[in-house]
């Protein structure tokens, strides 16, 4: 079963979003356990750039790992205010510690975030 | 349907392994963890269960006269308890798989194929045995032998801590040969010092039935060492690494061994040596190798770190498609993307610049000679 922490919202392409889901507001964004359980160890993250804007739904870096690649998707919309730079050096956080040092980017929001999905929708969409 | 799988299925689900399918196989893809059951193998040893690997029994007074007309090498020349690398090819040269054979008796061949090409090779043997007239047998022992194989550079301890005492001395086989070895608890197996990972490593051949008592074995003996299971996904980046062919990525119907660089494998005989039989493709590839190929198969090596896979378009420096990467990963043991491709020949040399179009976005590399890693480097 994967790990699918209770206090989070997440996205239909496994994202996960960490905050105040208002406009305005700074979340934090990752992928979900069962996302990093199914590409296996990243070796790399190509996040989006300090300053970029991001649009709900749509790709905006990749992940890769040994087997496979993955496309990253913004869950939210508005403009990257931090990038995990430990990534660079570390990206198997993201498969070590999914929801706390693995996490991705950082959004302030310009929208109010729609169709994210509390946990039991999630955990629905990953049976 | 995947409804094949190994007397390990239950091993595998008990270390809580992520099952895929391959070949019509249940099969572990990993365990703890790609890159960790990578180095395992690099710098300790890994435990891999290949039994979803063909193992073809060819038999009878004609077994080795058979086979050399069957495949591309010269098998009746081959020694007892040799192993020998060699491929079967279709009449146009192109590879219908490629084969580890072990000649286990002077007239008893095994041939160990791809599972993806097992029942392939199954028919063509007994077609090229009954064209051919010769007096052997066929038998796919597939279902009652498993294959488990130890490799890295603990894994002649570890096998060799496997045995009874006074049993034949796994460490002694040379590179590329067999014994019939006594395991502990009594337990037969067939031992060969051959592998896919570039590491030193044995492969064990033993009844179905005792598949999880020498599993378990293994790993009770290798705990120590650093011996963990390893699933398909570390064997393709080792094997990679390696610079390994794998049958469906660089070598296959549409591709003759000479442009896989493996001409080597192809033994036409020599007029002033000793004799060899006709065999299956005989004449295409003997043109094939006077005519050189178009497209060689070269190792990439990126600058970035945006890893090329397999089927994505090799560019020139000005963009034009000049090949097509077959295998791609990026290495845990180097620390860049590499890449196997077939490139036009004018761009084979080591040292040529090309890039790798990623997605829509050309990634630099460099044409390096095969392997990328050897071992003791």
């Amino acid at each position: 079963m994967p790990d699918i922490p209770d206090n989070l919202l997440y996205s239909a392409e496994h994202e996960w979003v960490r905050g105040d889901a208002s406009q305005g507001a700074v979340v934090t964004v990752g992928i979900t356990d069962y996302a990093a359980d199914a590409l296996g160890d990243v070796v790399y993250v190509e996040a989006p750039s300090v300053g970029d804007d991001v649009k709900a739904g749509d790709v905006c870096g990749e992940l890769e790992s040994t087997k496979a690649v993955s496309e990253l998707y913004s869950p939210v919309t508005g403009a990257v205010v931090e990038v995990n730079e430990q990534l660079e050096n570390a990206p198997d956080l993201v498969n070590s510690d999914t929801y706390g040092e693995g996490w991705i980017f950082k959004v302030e929001l310009s929208d109010q975030p729609q169709d994210l999905l509390d946990p039991d929708a999630y955990s629905d969409l990953t049976e | 349907m995947t409804d094949l799988h190994t007397p390990l299925l239950a091993q595998h689900q008990a270390l809580d392994a992520t099952i895929v399918d391959f070949a019509g196989w249940q099969m572990p893809l990993r365990y703890s963890g790609d890159v960790a059951e990578h180095q395992a193998v690099r710098n300790a040893a890994g435990l891999f269960d290949l039994s979803h690997m063909g193992e073809l029994m060819v038999t009878g007074p004609d077994a080795a006269a058979a086979l050399e007309y069957a495949l591309v090498g010269h098998m009746s020349r081959m020694k007892l308890w040799a192993a020998k690398y060699t491929m079967m090819c279709a009449p146009d040269g192109g590879v219908i798989d490629d084969l580890v054979v072990y000649r286990r008796d002077w007239e008893h061949f095994m041939v160990v194929a791809n599972a993806s090409n097992r029942v392939e090779v199954l028919a063509e043997l007994r077609e090229r045995i009954t064209s051919g007239g010769f007096d052997a047998d066929v038998a796919d022992e597939t279902h009652t032998i498993a294959l488990i194989a130890v490799q890295g550079p603990a894994s002649a301890d570890i096998v060799a801590s496997m045995c009874e005492i006074g049993a034949d001395d796994p460490p002694a086989l040379k590179y590329y040969s067999a014994a019939n070895v006594l395991l502990e608890g009594g337990h037969h197996a067939f031992v060969a010092r051959t592998g896919y990972t570039g590491e030193d490593g044995y492969e064990l051949f033993v009844p179905a039935d005792l598949a999880a008592d020498v599993w378990e074995l293994a790993r009770e003996r290798g705990a120590d060492a650093g011996l963990i299971p390893c699933g398909l996904a570390a064997r393709d980046s080792l094997r990679l690494e390696a610079g390994m062919p794998l049958y469906g990525n660089e070598l296959s119907r549409e591709r003759s061994p000479f442009e896989a660089g493996l001409g080597r494998v192809v033994n036409f005989g020599r007029a002033d040596g000793p004799e060899r039989g006709d065999f299956v493709g005989r004449e295409a590839l003997a043109g094939i190798r006077e005519a050189g190929t178009a497209h060689t198969l070269v190792g990439l090596v990126g600058r970035g770190r945006r890893a090329a896979r397999a089927g994505y378009p090799v560019v020139d420096e000005a963009g034009a498609v000049i090949g097509e990467v077959t295998s791609g990963i990026p290495s845990p043991t180097l620390g860049s993307p590499i890449a196997m491709a077939y490139v036009s020949r004018e761009f084979a040399e080591a040292g040529t610049a090309v890039a790798v179009d990623v997605r829509g976005r050309h990634e630099a590399m460099d044409v390096v000679a095969l392997p990328f890693y050897r071992r003791g480097a």
